[in-house]
């Protein structure tokens, strides 16, 4: 069992904030997170934060949706009820192709479109009701905070590095107490 | 940090802080309506109330109630239909294909013009539903099975490609806006004071937080839905020319439907942008954010898409020369001389010379000019639609099928109608969404924003 002292460091701007951050990860201290009110640009590699594989998804949902709407189509259009429409029947998936393009195209897009912002969506755990993630309600607006979760040494060093970097403010939260992993 | 050249002009303007702008988006909705806005959702409602009386009367009484005929039977349904669901393109092409291009202006207006894209779609949705006829048997038009009745739908009809293209266009707007509404929400409910707002605020946001595992996954699903709503704008509308297109009507069954009608969404698409951008920025003071700058952008898609148009007609008119299809010609001489000869001149007029007064510096930069050309680009699109399919519909092949069409009662209340359920809406949205990117704006401020650009110039020297 190891318990940890939760740090809030505040910063008025991301320039201070990036530097923070890699100051931090050079000592060795894990940044256990990081809320800022938009996006920072180049601060994943900063933090140390993999790219997201949410594409690799989205195009696996296009590709399931591409195989439904071909299967429905030619279920419904060739196999169950074959018509003869305009002098142009329908024997074969294969010939009519032309024909079925535009749907096809929809029915990938709709499919990695929503597949893809519902793994978001639940990635995130952003559902309708859940609790606000960022600790200080000031992070939407115009804060930048590391969160870090540290043992007291490490808590040392980093307040340190937080406070000569510029942070506005240092602020204790208490300790996490976390249990080993067998 | 991204470093942005001093040439180009500021996207922000003024002394503006992180906070202020969380301050001038979150100001209309905390504070209370002006009267103006009063005055204008009355008259949409209003509005709105009249196009619903009368939607009511035609499903009591059936499509007989309209102006359409034997002959004319499209007529102010689909030329609203597709009027509105050209509006929508703007909104798509500003937060994707601007995205995708990298345009950082789009961030001004891309919030509100995705909110008319889907105030516009719901409009469109309207009058698609109503023109079957029997609107309660609607539901055929999804692929269900056998039981409801003896046949699948056809999937080599383009009317049927229509109904998965605009449903898909529907949702993925809709998702694509709430997505990028999340943390804007989260600022507000982080930001209000009053308990009802600040939880209904929290239920919208879904919990956002910001933070950078969420951020990086937030930008990678951005580009990608962006990346799969460029081609989905331009095959929505495609699709609605196809329904034309693959016709063999004369004036319709022409090959330059597709790129004619989305170049046209577009035109028309940012000209509503234009009108309610120059709006809302007077009313709710964002005049920093949504400068003269962005108008001045949004006007020169006005010339390109205004010019392609312009040049699609006149292709039009050379092809049906040139094909020497004597039906073809008497459809595009019927049109331009005909009895609605006037429409066709209207729009002519409209679409084609009125955006070439963009190409004067002056003229483009002036707020009330752009605002009038945007309303008079509006009308004529509108008219394009309508020059395509009634004068088309009135002479086809059999002179004795020839007729008339004039609108009833009813088309114009249920026009105006969805003209009051739009402003409803979005009366209704700007004062409870961010009708900002805010997020997004934030991230540009150092790069684009007017006092950073003079401090880096000043550094530079």
């Amino acid at each position: 069992m190891a318990t940890k002292q939760i740090i809030h460091g505040i910063f008025g701007d991301e320039v201070p904030l990036l530097e923070a951050c890699k100051k931090l990860r050079a000592s060795g201290i894990r940044i256990a997170d990081v809320f800022t009110p938009f996006p920072v640009h180049g601060i994943d590699p900063i933090v140390g934060l993999p790219r997201t594989r949410i594409a690799i998804c989205a195009f696996i949902y296009g590709i399931t949706g591409l195989a439904l709407a071909t299967l429905m189509m030619w279920y419904m259009m060739i196999h169950d009820w074959p018509n003869d429409i305009g002098g142009k029947p329908n024997w074969s998936y294969y010939f009519n192709i032309p024909a079925f393009i535009p749907i096809s195209f929809e029915a990938t897009v709709f499919c990695a479109a929503h597949g893809m912002s519902l793994t978001y969506l639940l990635r995130c755990m952003l559902v309708p009701g859940a609790k606000p993630k960022n600790p200080d309600p000031r992070t939407t607006d115009d804060k930048f905070m590391i969160y870090l979760e540290l043992n007291d040494d490490q808590s040392k060093k980093a307040d340190e590095i937080l406070r000569s970097t510029g942070a506005e403010e240092v602020n204790y939260k208490g300790t996490i107490t976390i249990e080993p992993k067998y | 940090m991204h470093a942005e050249s001093n040439i180009r002009e500021p996207l922000i303007l003024g002394h503006k802080t992180y906070r202020n702008i969380s301050d001038d988006i979150i100001a209309p909705i905390e504070g209370k309506a002006n009267r103006t806005w009063y005055i204008l959702f009355t008259i949409s409602v209003l509005g709105f109330m009249w196009g619903i009386g009368c939607l009511s009367y035609t499903i009591g009484v059936g499509i007989g109630a309209w102006g359409s005929n034997n002959g004319v039977d499209w007529a102010w349904d689909i030329t609203n239909f597709v009027w509105w669901i050209g509006i929508g393109h703007a909104g798509t092409l500003i937060s994707a294909v601007l995205l995708l291009f990298r345009q950082k202006w789009r961030m001004a207006i891309n919030r509100s013009a995705e909110a008319m894209t889907i105030f516009a779609v719901l409009c469109a949705a309207i009058f698609v539903t109503l023109h079957t006829g029997r609107p309660w048997l609607d539901y055929m038009l999804f692929p269900l099975p056998n039981q409801f009745g003896s046949l699948w739908p056809n999937f080599n009809s383009p009317l049927l490609w229509d109904v998965f293209a605009v449903s898909t266009y529907a949702t993925v707007s809709i998702v694509f806006w709430y997505i990028g509404l999340i943390p804007d929400f989260a600022m507000i409910r982080d930001r209000v004071i009053k308990p009802k707002m600040k939880k209904a605020y929290s239920l919208l946001s879904f919990g956002w937080g910001g933070s950078v595992r969420h951020w990086s996954r937030f930008e990678e699903v951005s580009l990608v839905l962006a990346g799969l709503s460029t081609p989905l704008v331009f095959s929505v509308h495609s699709i609605v020319s196809f329904d034309f297109a693959t016709s063999v009507v004369p004036g319709w069954h022409t090959t330059i439907f597709p790129p004619y009608f989305v170049s046209g969404a577009v035109f028309s698409g940012f000209a509503m942008v234009l009108t309610l951008m120059l709006i809302v920025r007077k009313v709710y003071k964002l005049e920093a954010y949504v400068t003269v700058k962005h108008v001045e952008y949004m006007n020169i898609v006005i010339i390109v898409t205004g010019s392609i148009v312009g040049v699609a007609y006149l292709t039009e008119l050379f092809m049906a020369w040139y094909s020497g299809v004597e039906w073809e010609q008497y459809a595009f001489l019927n049109r331009a001389t005909g009895p609605m000869a006037w429409a066709y001149w209207i729009m002519m007029s409209c679409n084609v010379l009125s955006p070439q007064f963009f190409w004067f510096k002056k003229l483009r930069t002036s707020l009330a000019f752009t605002f009038v050309l945007s309303i008079v680009i509006n009308i004529g699109m509108w008219f394009e639609r309508f020059v395509i399919i009634v004068p088309t519909l009135c002479r086809t092949y059999l002179p004795s099928t020839w007729n008339t069409y004039s609108p009833s009662f009813i088309d114009v209340g249920i026009f105006v109608g969805t003209i009051g359920m739009f402003f409803t809406l979005f009366l209704l949205y700007s004062r409870t969404f961010p009708v900002i990117a805010q997020a997004e704006l934030k991230s540009i401020l150092k790069a684009s924003g007017e006092e950073h650009k003079k401090a880096a110039e000043q550094a530079h020297h």
